[in-house]
């Protein structure tokens, strides 16, 4: 409970609620010294703390809700005031007085300073126009997003690692994008020469337009004031809508100075370690103060120690252990490129010697330091770090294998990978927040956390910059078998098997029966048996997805195939609540013509059916008996329309913008794009519903990025989106290539949706797929991109088969009395229709009239039908 | 007495599905109209309806084609599976398993459907 107070309650003031500043409140709440304490926090920006670090993930969908740092009732469960959009403007040290600009002034017994960095807009002309922004909050990030509507290209001052994130961001946003760097690489400050070079490669080849060596002289504006280009120091001009200055920062010490305090040579209000200025009354932390050891820290690991550290000292009048100084490792986490620095990245100790690979051809360069004892002390990863979290956990100790071993790729005679098994116990997994190897196993050990979140949550490591994760989970893996923790990755009671093994096992042995699988590969206790509703499905699926490949029909129907479908593959329609089905005919692309429009309108009116427009582009007729669903499509048939798949775990619609055929804004021909790639796709059998959607331009009309493969257009050609989703867990698709022409682009797609058909678990849309996927985006990407292993090929041929061996389900149906026989509603009754499926009417159409429940409301079902567990 | 399951000779075209009715064996339809592991609604004299199952062995259930949880004439439309060695169907609708030998929802006891027996003729 915090103590009400008084004139005579100690004070301490906050200036600045950023991330460091929300940490040192986290560290009071939990030294209770908010309980005796009066604290006040002034914050300038309209919002409390969010996460800084994850700021561009904005731009890939995370509201600034999200991004908070702020549990909504930390302030007042702690008692500690908190005045929004209110800076400190004044201080009066002799007074112990802080004024803000509202002209509240509060007397503080401490004042700790947390006022972070401004960004450095070097002083060339024009650099005030209408268009120019910075890159730090997320207002600035609101101010680029709605300037950017009305932008084609974009230019970021600053090649650096924030400013490549501002470029990954304004390409993100559809914007032909430069970068100008004064510096003769990229990154100056992380990588060396090798390594810039690598990056300019892998960069320029995404599409990002690389100058460095060269300073921006000027901003060029056109005749309304706002920015139109910029001028280079090489004479040079480059034509731009919009320029983002990510030329470095500066610690904001301006408050300090002007009350006398001590800053550094280059800025930085000067502290000892425990975090104090000159004055015993004032604290700095985070990027404002420059620390004992002379630096100032532009990462927020540092930040959060020295909120850790004057939180100590305020609490028992001097820190457990003073903070000296950090590791500055970083990782680039946009742009889909990885590059890692840690530890001494440019060897600049004594003696030290490097340990280089460098492979141009595949933008690969990873530089190790090492001393003589051979020590690691750093490095530099681009284009591969995948060994990046052990790296920076070994460094400062002797890595158990020689060092070149651990730069040279897998399959150059570079021994297994190095396990987090390797790593001594106080190693530190997640440096953002100073989490050991033995922390985490404990986590796993003692508190018995047996997920990624779990652990993420009980540990906190993972929750910052997210570098770490994918060592956590390895770690937390190794953990759960070393305790003998098995973990049953069956898809069912019948299948020891994933889902995933189970495709393989079919197309191995190219088994065609349901029931052969079972009885050879089902559990001992499900042999013989009749499975279950999980695996039959899941099965069915497997089976039509491999049809043609494993000799089985391709229609998902006949014989022993039929006993496998859900009840809506089974009738090749959708059940509703009252027993009735729901029709919807294939629209490609959601184009149609007025007589087609017609003749829906007419068989929905001549069959009493309610029609309503669906969210997919198409048009779903509801109301039909089952008896009724052949006569209903024998009529749509013969109007030239197919199967809609709105049953099957199969590809649904690929929406589309009208595009640029009439669109002022269009610039590829959106509509014909996607009614080839529904036609491709079209009948396509996967693990979970597949939907997809071409946008003619980034305004995104077609939204394609929520869906499982999106497509939108570039003046250049086509940008492909994978792994979004709506429903109930939404997830924005990441980038996965750019520019790819038609061919490139249907290439790419059709590898993308086998390999996500080979390797994902029952129900699982590619949004869950792709977050679970080893290695995530980037191995997708290389897998896709680059056939890193060399299935390409063999994918495309797949797809190919499938593309080639399409029929129509319902036209196939409808020529065979036999496959009719089953549209009845009963046996012994072939032409009654079922009298249960009754309607009443509803605003001028139909509705179920449900009959009358004995038992309570149907319970809802313990899960999503797209969750993956029963 | 005849049991609650019978085997059906699916190989004798002439043989006929019966089930008991109060006023006695009622014949619903040819064996091999039987799917093994699916199965079909048949409509009963005094207008309720009976879901009707084979399984791969060729046993056949039968149990009333209500779903009690939704109200919807659909049990039939269910996928056939065994659980700890014992036949169920599960609901289309919202997935509730019911035991097809003693009609006992496995997901909630105080649900039972009516279960009768069948033979073939
Ligand atoms: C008809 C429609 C609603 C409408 O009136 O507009 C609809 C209706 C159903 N949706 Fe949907 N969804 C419809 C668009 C959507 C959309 C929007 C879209 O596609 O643009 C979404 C979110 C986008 C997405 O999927 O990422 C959507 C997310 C879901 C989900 C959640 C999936 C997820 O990943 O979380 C389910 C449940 C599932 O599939 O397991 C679902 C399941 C269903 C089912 C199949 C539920 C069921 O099992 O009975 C509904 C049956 C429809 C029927 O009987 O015909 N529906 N559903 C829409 C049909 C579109 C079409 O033309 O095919
Ligand atoms: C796009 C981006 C990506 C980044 N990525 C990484 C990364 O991957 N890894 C990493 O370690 N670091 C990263 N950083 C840096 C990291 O965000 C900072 O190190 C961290 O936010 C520093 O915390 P801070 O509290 O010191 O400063 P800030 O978070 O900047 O907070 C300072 C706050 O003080 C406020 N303030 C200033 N003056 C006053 C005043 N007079 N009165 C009241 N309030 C005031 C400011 O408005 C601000 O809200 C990134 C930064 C950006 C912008
Ligand atoms: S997305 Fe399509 S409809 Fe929307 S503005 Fe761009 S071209 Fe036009
Ligand atoms: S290292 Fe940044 S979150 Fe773990």
């Amino acid at each position: 409970m915090p103590a009400p107070s008084t004139a005579a309650t100690p004070t301490i003031v906050l200036v600045g609620h950023g991330m460091v500043g929300q940490r040192f409140l986290e560290e009071l709440a939990a030294r209770k010294v908010t309980e005796r304490t009066r604290v006040v926090v002034l914050c300038e920006e309209p919002r409390p703390a969010y996460d800084r670090v994850a700021l561009t993930s904005y731009f890939s969908g995370r509201t600034p809700d999200e991004l908070s740092l702020t549990a909504t009732d930390f302030m007042a469960e702690h008692g500690i005031e908190l005045y929004l959009d209110d800076p400190a403007e004044h201080l009066d040290r002799a007074a112990r007085t802080v004024t803000a600009r509202s002209g509240r002034t509060f007397r503080y017994d401490t004042l700790v300073l947390a006022t972070g960095s401004y960004p450095f807009v070097p002083p060339v002309p024009g650099k005030d126009a209408r268009g120019c922004f910075v890159y730090r909050t997320i207002e600035d990030l609101l101010a680029i997003e709605e300037y950017a509507k009305s932008a084609h290209t974009g230019l970021v001052v600053g090649g650096g690692l924030l400013g490549l994130e501002a470029a990954g961001a304004l390409d993100g946003l559809g914007l032909a994008t430069h970068v100008v760097e004064f510096a003769p690489r990229l990154m100056p400050v992380q990588v060396d020469e090798g390594g810039g070079r690598a990056l300019l490669r892998t960069l320029s080849g995404r599409g990002l337009r690389v100058h460095t060596g060269t300073g921006t002289q000027e901003v060029l504006t056109g005749e309304d004031g706002s920015v139109s280009g910029v001028r280079l120091s090489d004479g040079g001009e480059l034509a731009t809508d919009l320029v983002v200055f990510s030329a470095g920062v500066r610690p904001r010490d301006a408050l300090a100075r002007a009350c006398g305090l001590g800053v550094g040579e280059r800025g930085g209000i000067t502290v000892d370690t425990d975090c104090r200025t000159g004055d015993p009354a004032v604290y700095a932390i985070g990027e404002c103060a420059q620390a004992a050891d002379g630096r100032v820290y532009g990462l927020v690991a540092p930040g959060y120690e020295m909120a850790r550290t004057a939180a100590a000292a305020i609490a028992d009048g001097t820190a457990d252990q003073g903070f000296t100084g950090a590791d500055r490792s970083t990782m680039l986490k946009l742009l889909g490129v990885d590059v890692a620095s840690f530890g001494d990245a440019h060897g600049t100790a004594a003696d030290c010697l490097d340990v280089v690979y460098a492979d141009s051809r595949a933008g690969v360069y990873k530089k190790l330091v090492v001393d003589p004892e051979g020590t690691l002390l750093g490095g530099i990863l681009v284009g591969d770090a995948e060994a990046y979290g052990t790296l920076r956990a070994l460094t400062g100790s002797k890595p158990p294998l020689a060092p070149e071993q651990l730069v040279l790729p897998a399959g150059a005679g570079a021994p297994a990978a190095l396990g987090p098994a390797a790593l001594p116990d106080e190693a530190v997994i997640c440096s953002c927040h100073n989490v050991t190897k033995a922390t985490v196993r404990g986590a796993v050990t003692e508190h018995r956390c047996g997920t990624v979140p779990e652990v993420k949550k009980c540990t906190k490591a993972g929750t910052g910059c997210g570098s770490c994760v994918k060592i956590l989970g390895q770690l937390m893996d190794a953990e759960l078998e070393a305790s003998g923790i098995e973990v049953d990755k069956g898809l069912c009671g019948c299948f020891a098997h994933t889902r995933q093994e189970l495709y393989e096992i079919v197309r191995a042995l190219r088994l065609t029966s349901y029931q052969e699988l079972l009885d050879t590969h089902g559990r001992e206790e499900a042999r013989g048996t009749d499975g279950c509703e999980t695996c039959k499905p899941t099965v069915g699926s497997i089976i039509a997805s491999l049809a043609p490949v494993i000799g089985a029909s391709g229609y998902v129907l006949d014989g022993e195939q039929a006993a496998l479908q859900d009840t809506n593959d089974h009738f090749l329609a959708n059940l509703q609540r009252n027993g009735s089905y729901s029709v919807v005919p294939r629209i490609p692309g959601g184009e149609i013509t007025p007589e087609n429009l017609i003749v829906i309108g007419e068989v929905a009116r001549d069959f009493g059916l309610y029609t309503k427009i669906t969210g997919g582009q198409r048009i779903d007729l509801f109301g039909a008996r089952v008896d009724q669903l052949p006569p209903i499509w024998a009529r749509l048939v013969d109007a030239g329309f197919e199967s809609g798949h709105a049953y099957g775990k199969a590809l649904r619609t690929v929406k589309s913008c009208v595009g640029q055929t009439w669109c002022r804004y269009g610039v590829q021909d959106s509509v014909r794009m996607a009614i080839d790639l529904e036609l491709r796709y079209r009948g396509l059998r996967a693990p979970h519903k597949l939907k997809s959607a071409v946008s003619g331009c980034a305004r995104e009309c077609a939204e394609a990025q929520s869906k499982d493969f999106g497509v939108i257009a570039t003046a250049q050609g086509w940008n492909l989106y994978v792994g979004g989703n709506g429903g109930a867990t939404p997830r924005h698709a990441d980038l996965l290539a750019q520019d790819l022409s038609d061919a490139e682009l249907v290439r790419l797609i059709d590898r993308f949706l086998m390999f996500y058909i080979r390797t994902a678990d029952r129900l699982e849309r590619t949004a869950t797929w792709l977050d679970r996927l080893e290695g995530g985006l980037d191995h997708l990407r290389d897998v896709v991109v680059h056939d890193s292993l060399g299935i390409g090929p063999e994918l495309e041929s797949l797809m190919g088969t499938h593309v080639a061996h399409y029929r129509d389900e319902w036209a196939e149906t409808l020529d065979d009395p036999d496959r009719l026989a089953r549209f009845v509603s009963f046996v012994n009754a072939p032409g009654a229709p079922d009298p249960t499926v009754r309607f009443v009417p509803e605003r001028d159409q139909i509705k179920p009239d449900l009959p009358l429940l004995t038992l309570g409301p149907p319970r809802t079902a313990a899960t999503l039908e797209g969750t993956a567990i029963r | 007495m005849t049991s609650r399951t019978a085997t059906a000779f699916g190989t004798r075209a002439v043989a006929s599905v019966q089930l008991r009715l109060e006023e006695g064996w009622f014949t619903l339809c040819p064996a091999e109209r039987l799917l093994p592991g699916r199965g079909v609604a048949a409509l009963l004299p005094d207008g309720r309806q009976v879901a009707l199952f084979r399984d791969r062995t060729g046993r056949l259930y039968a149990v009333d084609n209500r779903d009690p949880f939704s109200g919807a004439a659909v049990l039939s439309r269910g996928l056939l599976g065994h659980a700890s060695g014992r036949p169920f169907v599960a609901s289309p609708l919202l997935k509730q398993r019911f035991d097809l030998e003693s009609g006992h929802c496995l997901d909630d006891d105080t649900v039972i459907l009516t279960s009768y027996d069948v033979r073939v003729r």
